[in-house]
């Protein structure tokens, strides 16, 4: 099993006929992803890889039955694309795009709070379940279908952690990239409340950074209420405070956000937390073997 | 982004923010000339760099006459600064900031900024003004007010009465403080500010509230909407090797380590540094070429890599998705042959075409 999305997901790509979209929807076509149509406004009625173009997301998706867009669309165009397809009440809309406005997500923020959809993103890779749908950019053909549940906040490092899992053996049921911005749809709480529900998900792997209180927070849940394994990763335990490391969230503000703190959390709720990302699979194979032991060693 | 006092002051009065009379001033002849137009008793005389603290440093000083106006601007233009956030090398003050003395009765601390937890942005707000605000919150932190303001409504005039009531102020100064504080939240909205940081914020003898200091960060993510702030940019204030990578587009911070890397992916790039300093090394930076890449980027992140002394080794990590292995290690080629690489280079690939690579 998996969360969000699998063999019933029906994806439209907004910006299809863009550089990245097409690509990338290429690529998820090929993958075995249900790419029911595209969204260009002023390319509707043509068609391109096969599928329907569309002016708007309102028509595509009352035509294609959609239940997921995916947003190649630029910074300054982005977080349009995201309330246009809110609008179209699409139950899940995932968003590619790196480099948007922060007011612009305050306001997709607010307009999400009373809405029908589920974000993913943006500044994110996407979503996988293995085997099942693939809506982003990460290589299909490093994972593989199993029932570890990862979520992430980037992107190459995720890919790190699936292909470590993936070579000995042990499969994902979904990967989430909830993305490198500092206001995002998805937290880490939100996606590992849902492995925690998923009972295809058995195990799951939580990849922190520095900045914000995300992974305290979801650290805070896990305590309380995950009985699942988990194993934990925070990039930027180098990180010098103040400067922001690549990804717009990725920064130590007044002193907050270090990867200590978040590590701190996460070793007092149980996660088995490594400190070399290189470590993350070998781990994770060590801690099912032992018959999925929940809490870690408590260290005070 | 950062910008100086002077222009976060400047941008601020055209939103109605009520900043002292002042004037910027690069060479330390003009400074009496502005300290005689402002015509005040006392004008005070401010180091320009992005850094705080600048006071503790000696880069603030009160000048009795626009003589001694002058006679200031000449120690302190040229000056190294040290100030608890410049670290111990210092910056070079290459600009004043000649300002009117005020009449001052209070010194309050105001803040705006986005409060990534709640997604929207946060007025905070203490009577304990020219203090770092951090220090506040760890001694006291129940003397922090916050005002979260809805992105649906904005900001409204109750918050502003809670706020300034919360501050001891007197129901007169409603009048003063209600329009100012919706032009410094009109302000940080319509330049996408990141920051925006008054402290102090004074309350003057003649019941006027003026930003004595002003700071404002503005959301690098926006600038391609605000082409007057990419003018504002100061390059003499941004490390040299890093000026050079943002021509060519390169994600990089100089660091002070020993052992350079270039990764693809930011998140990936942070755990590469992590993992050099396990293993008993130094990161010398944070470098992210991104996924896409061309062989000309990673030569040019090759070249300002090897520019900093420090760096004894390279370190490339790359697990290709979007960035082809092959592509990335065409580029590293062409750096060897063309820059004739001295020291040990590490080169770990993974991912898209790994065997062509």
């Amino acid at each position: 099993m998996s969360v969000l999305v699998d063999e019933k997901t029906r994806v439209i790509v907004q910006g299809l006929t863009g550089r990245e979209g097409s690509f990338h929807a290429q690529q998820m076509i090929e993958y075995g992803t249900k790419v029911v149509g595209g969204v260009t406004p002023g390319k509707g009625g043509t068609k391109h890889l096969g599928v329907p173009v569309f002016d708007t997301v309102a028509q595509a998706a009352a035509k294609t039955k959609a239940n997921a867009s995916v947003i190649f669309v630029p910074p300054p165009f982005a977080a349009d694309a995201i309330l246009e397809a809110v609008d179209a009440k699409l139950p899940l809309v995932v968003c590619i795009t790196e480099g948007i406005p922060t007011l612009d997500m305050v306001r997709v923020a607010a307009a999400l709070k009373d809405s029908a959809t589920r974000l993913i993103g943006p500044n994110c890779p996407g979503i996988i379940s293995p085997g099942r749908c693939k809506i982003g950019i990460m290589p299909g053909r490093i994972h593989k279908k199993g029932n570890v549940g990862l979520v992430s906040r980037s992107g190459t490092l995720t890919y790190e952690a699936v292909h470590q899992l993936t070579q000995l053996g042990i499969g994902q049921s979904t990967c989430i990239g909830i993305g490198g911005d500092p206001i995002i749809g998805t937290t880490f709480l939100d996606a590992i409340r849902m492995f925690n529900e998923d009972q295809g998900t058995s195990a799951i792997v939580m990849i922190g950074e520095i900045g914000g209180n995300a992974e305290e927070l979801a650290s805070a849940y896990i305590k309380k209420h995950v009985r699942k394994p988990v194993v934990g990763f925070v990039a930027g335990q180098t990180a010098p405070p103040g400067r922001r490391m690549g990804h717009a969230g990725a920064i130590i503000s007044g002193g907050q956000g270090t990867a200590a703190d978040k590590y701190r959390a996460m070793k007092a709720a149980g996660i088995h937390t490594v400190q070399s990302p290189a470590e993350i699979g070998e781990t994770m194979a060590r801690v099912l073997k032992k018959g999925g032991a929940k809490k870690a060693k408590k260290r005070r | 982004m950062k910008i100086h006092e002077y222009q976060a002051k400047t941008i601020l009065a055209k939103f109605g923010v009520s900043v002292p009379r002042g004037e910027v001033v690069f060479k330390k002849e003009d400074a009496e000339g502005v300290a005689r137009k402002l015509g005040t008793p006392v004008t005070v005389v401010k180091a320009q760099i992005h850094a705080g603290g600048r006071g503790k440093g000696g880069g603030v000083k009160l000048a009795r006459s626009p003589e001694q106006a002058g006679e200031l601007a000449g120690q302190i233009l040229g000056m190294k600064l040290v100030t608890p956030q410049t670290g111990a090398e210092g910056r070079l003050v290459r600009r004043l900031l000649i300002e009117e003395g005020l009449d001052i009765k209070r010194e309050l601390y105001l803040s705006l900024l986005v409060d990534r937890a709640v997604a929207a942005p946060v007025f905070m707000a203490s009577a304990s003004g020219g203090m770092e605000i951090e220090e506040v919150a760890k001694e006291h932190p129940e003397a922090i007010l916050r005002e979260t303001i809805s992105p649906a409504t904005g900001l409204q005039s109750y918050q502003v009465r809670k706020l300034a009531f919360g501050l001891g102020l007197p129901a007169e100064m409603l009048k003063v403080a209600v329009p100012f504080f919706h032009s410094l939240y009109w302000a940080f909205l319509e330049t996408d500010a990141s920051l925006l940081e008054i402290n102090p914020l004074v309350v003057t003898g003649d019941g006027r509230l003026v930003a004595l200091d002003a700071k404002m960060n503005f959301d690098d993510n926006a600038i391609f909407r605000h082409s007057y702030l990419a003018e504002l940019r100061d390059l003499d204030e941004e490390t040299p090797s890093e000026v050079e990578a943002s021509k060519f587009k390169l994600n990089y911070i100089q660091l002070d380590g020993n052992v350079a890397c270039m990764v693809n992916g930011a998140g990936l790039a942070m755990a590469t540094m992590d993992i050099i300093k396990l293993s008993g090394g130094s990161p010398a930076n944070f470098l992210d070429v991104g996924g896409g890449a061309s062989e000309e980027q990673v030569r040019n992140a090759f070249k300002i890599l090897l520019g900093d002394p420090n760096v004894r080794a390279v370190f490339v990590n790359i697990f290709g998705g979007i960035l082809r292995c092959d592509v990335l290690a065409g580029g590293v080629v062409k750096a060897a042959r063309e820059l004739g690489i001295g020291v040990p280079v590490v080169v770990r690939l993974e991912g898209t075409n790994v065997e062509a690579g």
